[in-house]
Protein backbone atom coordinates (compact mmCIF):
# COMPACT_ATOMS: atom_id res chain seq x y z
CA UNK A 1 0.00 0.00 0.00
CA UNK A 2 1.39 3.42 -0.91
CA UNK A 3 1.81 5.67 2.09
CA UNK A 4 0.47 9.17 1.74
CA UNK A 5 1.54 10.47 5.15
CA UNK A 6 3.68 9.58 8.12
CA UNK A 7 2.41 9.34 11.69
CA UNK A 8 4.64 8.91 14.73
CA UNK A 9 3.07 7.54 17.90
CA UNK A 10 5.11 7.97 21.08
CA UNK A 11 3.79 5.92 24.00
CA UNK A 12 5.22 6.35 27.47
CA UNK A 13 2.21 5.75 29.71
CA UNK A 14 1.37 2.33 31.11
CA UNK A 15 -2.30 3.19 31.69
CA UNK A 16 -5.02 1.24 29.89
CA UNK A 17 -6.73 4.29 28.42
CA UNK A 18 -3.56 5.72 26.91
CA UNK A 19 -2.30 2.38 25.59
CA UNK A 20 -5.74 1.73 24.09
CA UNK A 21 -5.97 5.13 22.38
CA UNK A 22 -2.40 4.84 21.08
CA UNK A 23 -3.17 1.37 19.70
CA UNK A 24 -6.34 2.65 18.02
CA UNK A 25 -4.52 5.56 16.35
CA UNK A 26 -1.62 3.35 15.25
CA UNK A 27 -3.76 0.52 13.87
CA UNK A 28 -6.35 2.63 12.06
CA UNK A 29 -3.68 4.92 10.57
CA UNK A 30 -1.59 1.93 9.49
CA UNK A 31 -4.45 0.30 7.57
CA UNK A 32 -5.56 3.60 6.02
CA UNK A 33 -2.51 4.36 3.93
CA UNK A 34 -0.22 6.06 6.45
CA UNK A 35 3.28 4.98 7.36
CA UNK A 36 3.23 4.59 11.13
CA UNK A 37 6.25 4.64 13.44
CA UNK A 38 5.57 3.73 17.07
CA UNK A 39 8.02 4.29 19.91
CA UNK A 40 7.54 2.56 23.27
CA UNK A 41 9.37 3.87 26.30
CA UNK A 42 8.95 4.39 30.06
CA UNK A 43 5.92 2.63 31.61
CA UNK A 44 4.56 1.54 28.24
CA UNK A 45 7.40 -0.82 27.39
CA UNK A 46 7.05 -3.43 30.19
CA UNK A 47 3.59 -4.33 28.81
CA UNK A 48 5.30 -5.75 25.73
CA UNK A 49 7.59 -8.16 27.57
CA UNK A 50 6.70 -11.71 26.50
CA UNK A 51 4.62 -13.66 28.96
CA UNK A 52 3.71 -10.65 31.06
CA UNK A 53 0.41 -11.19 32.84
CA UNK A 54 0.06 -7.87 34.68
CA UNK A 55 -2.91 -5.97 33.25
CA UNK A 56 -2.60 -2.26 32.45
CA UNK A 57 -4.18 -0.25 35.26
CA UNK A 58 -7.01 2.09 34.33
CA UNK A 59 -6.95 5.81 35.07
CA UNK A 60 -10.66 6.37 35.40
CA UNK A 61 -14.23 5.59 34.50
CA UNK A 62 -13.71 4.72 30.83
CA UNK A 63 -10.82 2.38 31.52
CA UNK A 64 -12.84 0.53 34.14
CA UNK A 65 -15.75 0.20 31.70
CA UNK A 66 -13.49 -0.94 28.87
CA UNK A 67 -11.93 -3.60 31.08
CA UNK A 68 -15.41 -5.07 31.62
CA UNK A 69 -16.36 -5.08 27.91
CA UNK A 70 -15.06 -6.82 24.82
CA UNK A 71 -12.97 -3.95 23.44
CA UNK A 72 -10.10 -5.17 21.24
CA UNK A 73 -6.95 -5.62 23.35
CA UNK A 74 -4.36 -2.93 22.77
CA UNK A 75 -1.67 -5.55 22.16
CA UNK A 76 -3.80 -7.17 19.45
CA UNK A 77 -4.32 -3.78 17.81
CA UNK A 78 -0.60 -2.99 17.82
CA UNK A 79 0.12 -6.40 16.30
CA UNK A 80 -2.57 -5.84 13.64
CA UNK A 81 -1.04 -2.43 12.87
CA UNK A 82 2.14 -4.28 11.92
CA UNK A 83 0.55 -7.30 10.23
CA UNK A 84 -2.31 -5.67 8.35
CA UNK A 85 -0.87 -2.21 7.83
CA UNK A 86 2.29 -0.23 7.34
CA UNK A 87 3.44 0.14 10.96
CA UNK A 88 6.77 -0.43 12.65
CA UNK A 89 7.08 -0.51 16.44
CA UNK A 90 10.37 0.40 18.09
CA UNK A 91 11.27 -0.33 21.71
CA UNK A 92 13.34 2.43 23.34
CA UNK A 93 16.91 1.26 23.89
CA UNK A 94 17.25 3.30 27.09
CA UNK A 95 14.12 1.71 28.61
CA UNK A 96 15.42 -1.74 27.65
CA UNK A 97 18.74 -1.05 29.38
CA UNK A 98 16.97 0.14 32.54
CA UNK A 99 14.71 -2.94 32.53
CA UNK A 100 17.70 -5.19 31.79
CA UNK A 101 15.96 -6.87 28.86
CA UNK A 102 16.94 -7.83 25.32
CA UNK A 103 15.00 -7.92 22.05
CA UNK A 104 14.22 -11.62 22.48
CA UNK A 105 12.34 -10.76 25.69
CA UNK A 106 9.89 -8.54 23.81
CA UNK A 107 6.89 -9.47 21.65
CA UNK A 108 7.97 -10.66 18.21
CA UNK A 109 6.16 -7.92 16.29
CA UNK A 110 8.47 -5.25 17.75
CA UNK A 111 11.48 -4.04 15.75
CA UNK A 112 15.04 -3.76 17.00
CA UNK A 113 15.86 -1.44 19.91
CA UNK A 114 16.01 2.16 18.78
CA UNK A 115 17.35 5.31 20.37
CA UNK A 116 15.81 8.74 20.26
CA UNK A 117 18.36 10.03 17.76
CA UNK A 118 17.21 7.56 15.12
CA UNK A 119 13.51 7.84 15.97
CA UNK A 120 13.59 11.64 15.81
CA UNK A 121 15.43 11.49 12.51
CA UNK A 122 13.08 8.92 10.96
CA UNK A 123 9.98 10.76 12.17
CA UNK A 124 10.98 14.34 11.49
CA UNK A 125 8.62 14.74 8.52
CA UNK A 126 5.58 13.17 10.20
CA UNK A 127 2.78 14.08 12.58
CA UNK A 128 3.60 13.23 16.20
CA UNK A 129 1.02 11.79 18.58
CA UNK A 130 2.07 11.38 22.19
CA UNK A 131 0.42 9.12 24.77
CA UNK B 1 -17.04 -14.16 -6.39
CA UNK B 2 -17.42 -15.32 -2.84
CA UNK B 3 -19.59 -13.76 -0.19
CA UNK B 4 -18.08 -13.82 3.28
CA UNK B 5 -19.51 -12.94 6.69
CA UNK B 6 -17.25 -11.22 9.24
CA UNK B 7 -18.80 -11.59 12.68
CA UNK B 8 -17.65 -8.61 14.76
CA UNK B 9 -20.61 -8.70 17.14
CA UNK B 10 -19.79 -7.86 20.74
CA UNK B 11 -16.54 -6.11 19.83
CA UNK B 12 -15.93 -2.37 19.77
CA UNK B 13 -14.30 0.07 17.37
CA UNK B 14 -11.86 -0.58 15.70
CA UNK B 15 -12.23 -4.35 16.31
CA UNK B 16 -14.80 -5.09 13.55
CA UNK B 17 -12.83 -2.95 11.05
CA UNK B 18 -9.60 -4.81 11.79
CA UNK B 19 -11.33 -8.19 11.55
CA UNK B 20 -12.77 -7.15 8.20
CA UNK B 21 -9.35 -6.05 6.89
CA UNK B 22 -7.82 -9.36 7.96
CA UNK B 23 -10.47 -11.24 5.92
CA UNK B 24 -10.10 -8.76 3.05
CA UNK B 25 -6.39 -9.56 2.77
CA UNK B 26 -7.13 -13.19 1.98
CA UNK B 27 -10.02 -12.41 -0.38
CA UNK B 28 -10.17 -12.04 -4.15
CA UNK B 29 -11.09 -8.90 -6.07
CA UNK B 30 -14.86 -8.85 -6.47
CA UNK B 31 -15.55 -10.76 -3.25
CA UNK B 32 -18.28 -9.33 -1.06
CA UNK B 33 -17.85 -9.01 2.71
CA UNK B 34 -20.71 -8.50 5.11
CA UNK B 35 -19.59 -7.30 8.53
CA UNK B 36 -21.90 -7.87 11.49
CA UNK B 37 -21.41 -5.33 14.27
CA UNK B 38 -23.25 -4.36 17.42
CA UNK B 39 -21.11 -1.24 17.70
CA UNK B 40 -22.55 1.89 16.09
CA UNK B 41 -19.11 3.50 15.80
CA UNK B 42 -18.02 0.70 13.49
CA UNK B 43 -21.13 1.17 11.36
CA UNK B 44 -19.89 4.71 10.69
CA UNK B 45 -16.19 3.95 10.49
CA UNK B 46 -16.24 0.98 8.11
CA UNK B 47 -17.92 2.79 5.15
CA UNK B 48 -15.56 5.73 5.77
CA UNK B 49 -12.55 3.40 5.56
CA UNK B 50 -13.90 1.52 2.52
CA UNK B 51 -14.35 4.76 0.58
CA UNK B 52 -11.02 6.23 1.67
CA UNK B 53 -9.02 3.17 0.72
CA UNK B 54 -10.82 2.71 -2.61
CA UNK B 55 -13.00 -0.37 -2.24
CA UNK B 56 -16.72 -0.37 -2.99
CA UNK B 57 -19.17 0.36 -0.21
CA UNK B 58 -22.45 -1.43 -0.87
CA UNK B 59 -24.88 -0.90 1.99
CA UNK B 60 -25.59 -0.70 5.71
CA UNK B 61 -28.71 -2.24 7.23
CA UNK B 62 -29.62 -2.31 10.91
CA UNK B 63 -31.66 -5.26 12.12
CA UNK B 64 -32.42 -6.06 15.77
CA UNK B 65 -29.47 -4.05 17.08
CA UNK B 66 -26.98 -5.54 14.61
CA UNK B 67 -25.52 -3.50 11.77
CA UNK B 68 -24.85 -5.40 8.53
CA UNK B 69 -22.24 -3.45 6.55
CA UNK B 70 -21.55 -4.78 3.07
CA UNK B 71 -18.56 -3.90 0.89
CA UNK B 72 -16.83 -5.29 -2.19
CA UNK B 73 -13.10 -5.73 -2.66
CA UNK B 74 -11.92 -3.63 -5.62
CA UNK B 75 -8.15 -4.02 -5.63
Amino acid sequence: MMSSSKICVVVISGSLERLQMAAMVASVAAVSGSEVLVFFSMNALPHFIKGRTVKAAHEGEMGALMASKKVPEFKTLFEQAVELGDAKIFPCSMAMDVLGIEEKDLEDYLEKATGLTKFLHDGQDGQVWTF
Amino acid sequence: MAKKIVDGRGSFCPGPLMEMIAVLKSSQIGDELEVLSTDKGSANEIPEWVNKVGHEYVSTVEKDGVWHITMRKKK
